[in-house]
C-alpha cells in the first residue's frame, strides 16, 4: 500500500510570542490516513501545542513564530485558515462543559452547520443521522445540565462528526470522565475509527486507559521534542515512560515487582494482549512473598454519620440512610458517579446544607448547631479548582485570611502561617504573588489556607484532576505527609489509581445510597459495585485472572501491601 | 440550594400561545410594549391591559408562577407614585392645564384631580407592560430566543452572545454558590452588621475568584467556537428557528392592529399623547 | 477598539451572565437608605476596560435587561439603555491603561476613573432621565435627582470594585522571572 501522509510535520518548530524559548523543536512526523495515533507526554511537554498546530488554533488564536512546514492533506497550513481546517479536522476538547456552547444537545451538534448556513430542514436531517452514531438521538432537546459527562462528550463528538471531517483530534478526552465513562469513550472512538475510517489522534497522559483499545502508534513528546514514535509493546518495554514521568500501566508495574522481564515478546502493550499465563509462576511466588501489614490498633472515631437522609426539593432523596465512621488519621476515598450524592454529602458534613434526618457527630458530639464557620475549625474543605478559592494577591495574605477573619492577633498569625507554608513546601515563595505560581502550587496554597485553621478532618474534591503523573504524585505525597501528622483525610475522586495507591478504605455512593464501605482492593474487584458506581475493574485484577491466580482480589490487595511497604507508608 | 438549571421557568405546555414561534412572540412583545409606552391615555392603557389578561388566561400561566414579580412591581409603582407626588405635586396640573382641587392640604401638597389622573395613568402604564414580558418569558423556549433576535435584524454574533448568557448563567450561579460557601467556611460573614469598608472587602473575596475563574473559561469557549467555524460568514442559520404558520401571522396582525389603534387614538382623537378630560 | 472577535462575543456572553448574578444578588447596602452599591457596575467597568466598549455596552445592556425580566417580568428600558450607554463609555478606558502589561497604578487608576465617572454622569444624569421623561413623563426634578444619586452610587461602585479588580487582574499579567525565592 502506498499511502500519502494526511498530516506531515517537516522540521517544524513553534515559539509563542510571550515565551523565551520554543515550545516545539524540529518536529518531523508523518501520519497516514486511517491511522490511530496516541500522543503522550507530561504537562508542559508541548503535546497540546502540537494539537493546536494541527487544528489551526495556532496561529489563529495564539500568536507565535513558526519555522519549518506542516502539511495537511498535502497542502501547507500556512495557506489555510482555521475555518478551512475545521472542514477536515474535528477537535474534541477536554472540557466538554466549555465546548458545549448551546442550550440543548441538538443545537450543539448543529452548531457548525449553523455557521455554514445549512438550511434548517437539512440541518435537522443531518443532526438526526449523526446523533444516532453516538447514541444521543433521544436526548436532542436536553440541556447540558440534564446530561452526564459522557453524554456531553458524545454530543461534542457528534458536533465535529457532523462536518464529515477526515481527522479527529481528541485533546485529553478522559480528563473529566469517571472510569466507566472513560472506558466507553475509548470504545466509541475505536468504533468510529473502524466504521467510518477516520484518522484519529488522541492526546492524553493516561496511557493505560487509552490502551484499553489498540492504537497504531504512540508518539512520546518531552520538552518540545519527539522522543519516541513506536508501537505500544515497544514503548511499554522501554524505559521511556519512567524517564518522561508518564505512568506505566499498573499491570506492568506488578509484573516488574514480580521480577518478570518486560520485553516485546510478552506483548505488554495492552492488558488484553499481555501473555499473562507465561508469568504465572513469577506472579504466584511474588504474591506469596508479600507480608500482610501489621494490624494497627483501633483509633478513636472522629466523625460519625448516622442515618443521614437529605433532599433538596422534599420529593426526591439525594442521600438516604447514610451511615459511616471516620477514624482518627484515616485516609479514605469517597467515590461514585456524578450525581450520586458525593458533593452533597461533603456539603452536609461542612454544614453548607442542613440534613433532613440523621446526625453528624464529631468525637461523640452532635455538630448540628455549629455554624459553617465553627465547623471549619474541625472540618476543612478544599474545592477542586484552586482558582475558585484564591482571592488575595499574596500567598501570605491568602493563607492568613481565615485567621484574620477569626480576629487572631497578628503576632500569632505570622508564626502559624509560616509554619503551614513550611509544611506545604511554600516557604520559599512567601513573598510571591499567587499569579506567579503553577497550578499545583496554587492547589497547595488553597490546602495551606485551610490547614492554617487547624482542622482535624480535611475533605478534598478531586485533588488531582487534570494533573499529569508527576504533579499527581507531588500532590498525593504531600497529602500523605499531612495525613501522617494526624489529619484525617477524605478524598472525593474518580481516579482509581489514587484509590488503590493511597486510600486503604473506600466509601462508594450510588443513587444516594452507600453501597460499599470496604477496602479499595475489594471495591475495584467487585463487579456489582463497579457497575453501580461507574467504576472500572483494575487491570491488576485482569492480570491475576488471565494468569489463573485463584485469589484475584487477594492479588490486588497484595499489590497494595507491597507498594505501601516499598514506599514506606 | 437546589441548582436552578433553567434561567426562566419555561415549561412545555399545550396552549395557543406556546405554539406560536419565538419570533412571533418577540415581535408581538415589542409591538404591544411600544403601544403602551407611547400612549398616556388611561382608556387605551386599560384596554391593552384587558387584552393582556386575556392572553395570560389563554397561555395557562398560573398566578403562583408570577406572584413574586407582581409583588416587586407593586412595591415599585406605589413607591414611585408617592415619591413623584412629593417631588412634583403639580405635575398633573402642568400637563392637563387645569387645577381641580379634591382635597385641600397645607403647603403645596393639595391633591388635585389632575394629579390623580396623571398618577393613576402612570401606574397602569408601568404595570401594563409586565404581563407581556411575563407571557413572553414563560412561553418562549430559550433556545428560540437567539434565532428570533437574529431574525428581527440583530446581528447574529450579538444574538449568540445572548444565547451564551442564557447557557452559562446557571454555571456561573453554581460557581458563585460554591465559592461563597467555601469563603464562608473560612470565616467570611456577609451580614449587614459589618462596617461598610468590611462589606466591600468581603464582597470582593467572592467576586474576585468568581470573575477570574470565569475569565479562564472565556478563552476555552472561544477556542471551541472558532474550531467549529463560528463567525466564518456574515450570516448564520439556526437549528431552532421555526417556520411561520398561519396562527403566527394572525398574532402579529392583531398586535400590529393594537399598535396602530393606540397610535391613532393619540394622533387623531387626543391630538397629543395625553387624554385630557379636563377641557 | 471596536473589533469584534469570537473572544469578544464570548466575553459578552459570560460577562452578561456574571453581571446578572451580581446585579441580582451581590449588592452592598450603602449608608443612603433604599440604595446599595451595585457590584455589577464594577464588573462592567472592569470588562469594558479589558475587552472594549462594545463588550462593555452589551454586557451591561443584556445583563440588565435579563435581570429586569427575571425580577419584574419586563425590562425597564430607560434604565437598561442607560446601563448599556454607561458600559459602552467605560470602554473608552480600553487600551488607555497599562493593565495588560501588568501595571495598574497612579496614572492608570486616574485615567480609568475619569473615564468611568464621565460615563456614569452621561448615562445616569442625561440618558436615563431623558428617557424617563420621554416614555413615562416623570417629573424633571425627580428624574434628575434619581439620576444624580445613581451616577454617584455607580461611580463609587465602578470606581472601587473596578479599580480593585483591575489591580488584581494586572497582577495576573506579571511576567515571571523578576521573582526570587526568599
Amino acid at each position: 500500500m502506498d499511502l500519502q501522509p494526511i498530516i506531515e510535520f517537516k522540521d517544524f518548530s513553534f515559539q509563542y510570542y510571550s515565551q523565551v524559548e520554543p515550545t516545539l523543536y524540529n518536529i518531523n512526523l508523518s501520519i497516514l490516513p486511517g491511522e490511530k495515533i496516541l500522543i503522550v507526554g507530561p504537562s508542559g511537554s508541548g503535546k497540546s501545542t502540537l494539537g493546536n498546530c494541527i487544528n489551526g488554533l495556532i496561529p489563529f488564536a495564539y500568536d507565535g513564530e513558526i519555522t519549518g512546514e506542516l502539511l495537511i492533506n498535502h497542502a501547507s497550513t500556512q495557506d489555510k485558515n482555521i475555518f478551512e481546517l475545521s472542514k477536515c479536522i474535528g477537535t474534541v476538547l477536554q472540557d466538554s462543559d466549555a465546548q458545549f456552547v448551546s442550550l440543548t444537545a441538538g443545537e450543539d451538534i448543529a452548531f457548525s452547520l449553523e455557521n455554514d448556513n445549512v438550511p434548517n430542514a437539512e440541518m435537522h436531517e443531518q443532526v438526526k443521522k449523526v446523533s444516532r452514531m453516538v447514541d444521543m438521538q433521544n436526548w436532542l432537546t436536553s440541556s447540558p445540565f440534564e446530561l452526564s459527562g459522557g453524554q456531553k462528550q458524545r454530543t461534542t463528538l457528534a458536533g465535529v462528526l457532523v462536518n464529515d471531517v477526515d481527522i479527529l483530534l481528541f485533546d485529553e478526552p478522559l480528563a473529566n470522565l469517571d472510569p466507566a465513562t472513560g472506558k466507553t469513550a475509548i470504545e466509541i472512538i475505536e468504533e468510529i475509527c473502524s466504521s467510518v475510517n477516520k484518522t484519529i489522534i488522541i492526546i492524553e497522559h493516561r496511557l493505560e486507559d487509552v490502551l484499553h483499545r489498540f492504537v497504531d502508534r504512540i508518539i512520546v513528546i518531552n520538552e518540545g521534542r519527539i522522543i519516541a514514535n513506536t508501537n505500544a509493546h515497544a514503548l511499554v518495554s522501554s524505559n521511556i515512560l519512567t524517564k518522561t514521568g508518564i505512568r506505566e500501566p499498573l499491570y506492568v508495574t506488578a509484573l516488574k515487582y514480580a521480577g518478570v522481564p518486560i520485553t516485546e515478546s510478552i506483548q505488554p502493550g495492552y492488558i488484553i494482549s499481555v501473555k499473562a499465563h507465561q508469568c504465572k509462576d513469577a506472579l504466584t511466588t511474588w504474591q506469596a512473598s508479600i507480608q500482610p501489614p501489621q494490624v494497627q490498633e483501633e483509633k478513636p472515631t472522629v466523625l460519625k454519620v448516622e442515618n443521614l437522609t437529605f433532599s433538596y426539593d422534599g420529593i426526591r432523596n439525594v442521600l438516604e440512610e447514610i451511615n459511616f465512621e471516620l477514624k482518627e488519621g484515616e485516609m479514605v476515598s469517597l467515590i461514585g458517579k456524578n450525581g450520586s450524592g458525593k458533593s452533597t454529602l461533603s456539603k452536609l458534613i461542612c454544614g453548607f446544607e442542613k440534613p433532613g434526618q440523621g446526625t453528624i457527630s464529631y468525637r461523640g458530639n452532635d455538630i448540628r448547631d455549629k455554624s459553617i464557620k465553627e465547623r471549619a475549625e474541625i472540618i476543612g474543605v478544599v474545592l477542586q479548582n484552586p482558582n475558585q478559592m484564591i482571592s488575595k494577591n499574596l500567598i501570605f495574605d491568602e493563607v492568613a485570611l481565615g485567621l484574620r477573619f477569626r480576629k487572631v492577633p497578628e503576632e500569632e498569625i505570622i508564626p502559624r502561617v509560616e509554619k503551614v507554608l513550611d509544611i506545604c513546601g511554600l516557604a520559599p515563595f512567601i513573598e510571591w504573588p499567587i499569579s506567579a505560581l503553577s497550578y499545583g502550587q496554587r492547589k497547595r496554597v488553597t490546602i495551606a489556607s485551610i490547614l492554617v485553621m487547624g482542622p482535624e478532618i480535611l475533605i478534598l474534591d478531586e485533588p488531582t484532576a487534570g494533573q499529569d503523573y508527576r504533579h499527581y504524585t507531588e500532590i498525593m505525597e504531600f497529602l500523605v505527609e499531612i495525613n501522617k501528622m494526624g489529619v484525617t483525610i477524605m478524598l472525593i475522586t474518580h481516579d482509581m489509581h489514587l484509590m488503590l495507591e493511597y486510600t486503604p478504605r473506600a466509601l462508594v455512593l450510588a443513587d444516594g445510597h452507600l453501597i460499599a464501605d470496604a477496602p479499595a482492593s475489594s471495591v475495584l474487584t467487585d463487579l456489582q459495585i463497579i457497575q453501580k458506581a461507574n467504576l472500572k475493574e483494575t487491570s491488576l485484577y485482569h492480570l491475576a485472572q488471565m494468569a489463573d491466580i485463584p485469589d484475584s482480589t487477594g492479588f490486588v490487595q497484595g499489590f497494595i501491601n507491597y507498594e505501601r511497604k516499598l514506599k514506606n507508608r | 440550594m437546589n441548582a436552578k438549571t433553567k434561567l426562566f421557568s419555561y415549561d412545555i405546555v399545550d396552549s395557543p400561545i406556546h405554539s406560536l414561534s419565538g419570533l412571533t412572540k418577540l415581535i408581538c412583545f415589542l409591538l404591544l410594549t411600544f403601544a403602551v409606552m407611547y400612549s398616556y391615555d388611561i382608556r387605551v392603557i386599560l384596554a391593552v391591559m384587558l387584552f393582556a389578561a386575556l392572553i395570560m388566561k389563554l397561555s395557562k400561566i398560573k398566578f403562583s408562577q408570577i406572584k413574586l414579580m407582581v409583588l416587586y412591581v407593586l412595591i415599585f409603582v406605589l413607591t414611585n407614585a408617592v415619591i413623584s407626588f412629593l417631588f412634583a405635586p403639580e405635575m398633573g396640573v402642568e400637563i392637563y392645564g387645569t387645577r381641580t382641587v379634591v382635597i385641600d392640604l397645607p403647603g403645596k401638597f393639595d391633591i388635585t384631580a389632575e394629579q390623580l389622573l396623571y398618577s393613576t395613568t402612570k401606574l397602569f402604564k408601568y404595570t401594563s407592560v409586565i404581563p407581556f414580558g411575563i407571557i413572553f418569558l414563560l412561553t418562549t423556549n430559550p433556545s428560540e430566543f437567539a434565532s428570533s433576535l437574529n431574525r428581527i435584524r440583530v446581528h447574529y454574533k450579538i444574538a449568540y452572545a445572548v444565547a451564551l448568557t442564557l447557557r452559562y448563567f446557571p454555571d456561573v450561579q453554581r460557581d458563585y454558590h460554591d465559592i461563597s460557601q467555601a469563603q464562608q467556611a473560612r470565616g467570611l460573614e456577609l451580614s449587614r452588621k459589618a462596617s461598610l469598608f468590611n462589606r466591600i472587602k468581603n464582597g470582593l473575596l467572592i467576586i474576585i475568584p468568581l470573575i477570574f475563574s470565569s475569565l479562564d473559561r472565556i478563552e476555552t469557549i472561544s477556542n471551541a467556537m472558532d474550531l467549529r467555524g463560528f463567525g466564518k460568514s456574515n450570516t448564520r442559520t439556526w437549528y431552532t428557528s421555526r417556520k411561520m404558520k398561519s396562527n403566527d401571522y394572525v398574532a402579529i396582525f392583531i398586535s400590529a392592529l393594537i399598535f396602530i389603534a393606540t397610535a391613532s387614538v393619540s394622533i387623531f382623537i387626543n391630538k397629543s399623547r395625553f387624554y385630557n378630560p379636563f377641557i | 477598539m471596536f473589533k469584534i472577535t469570537t473572544r469578544t462575543i464570548v466575553a459578552i456572553g459570560i460577562g452578561a451572565a456574571l453581571f446578572m448574578l451580581l446585579f441580582m444578588y451581590v449588592k452592598i447596602p450603602s449608608p443612603i437608605p433604599e440604595t446599595s452599591f451595585m457590584t455589577a457596575y464594577g464588573l462592567g467597568a472592569f470588562m469594558a476596560t479589558v475587552f472594549g466598549p462594545i463588550a462593555g455596552g452589551l454586557i451591561q445592556f443584556i445583563g440588565h435587561a435579563l435581570s429586569d425580566a427575571i425580577q419584574y417580568g419586563s425590562p425597564w428600558w430607560s434604565w437598561v439603555i442607560a446601563s448599556g450607554v454607561a458600559g459602552f463609555l467605560y470602554g473608552f478606558a480600553f487600551k488607555r491603561t497599562r493593565v495588560e502589561k501588568g501595571e495598574f497604578k497612579g496614572k492608570d487608576i486616574l485615567t480609568f476613573n475619569v473615564i468611568q465617572i464621565i460615563g456614569n454622569v452621561i448615562a445616569w444624569v442625561i440618558v436615563a432621565p431623558v428617557l424617563d421623561i420621554l416614555i413615562y413623563q416623570e417629573p424633571v426634578n425627580l428624574v434628575i435627582t434619581q439620576g444624580l444619586v445613581a451616577a454617584l452610587m455607580n461611580s463609587i461602585s465602578a470606581g472601587v470594585f473596578g479599580t480593585l479588580l483591575l489591580i488584581a487582574y494586572s497582577a495576573t499579567r506579571t511576567k515571571k522571572g523578576s521573582l526570587s525565592k526568599s
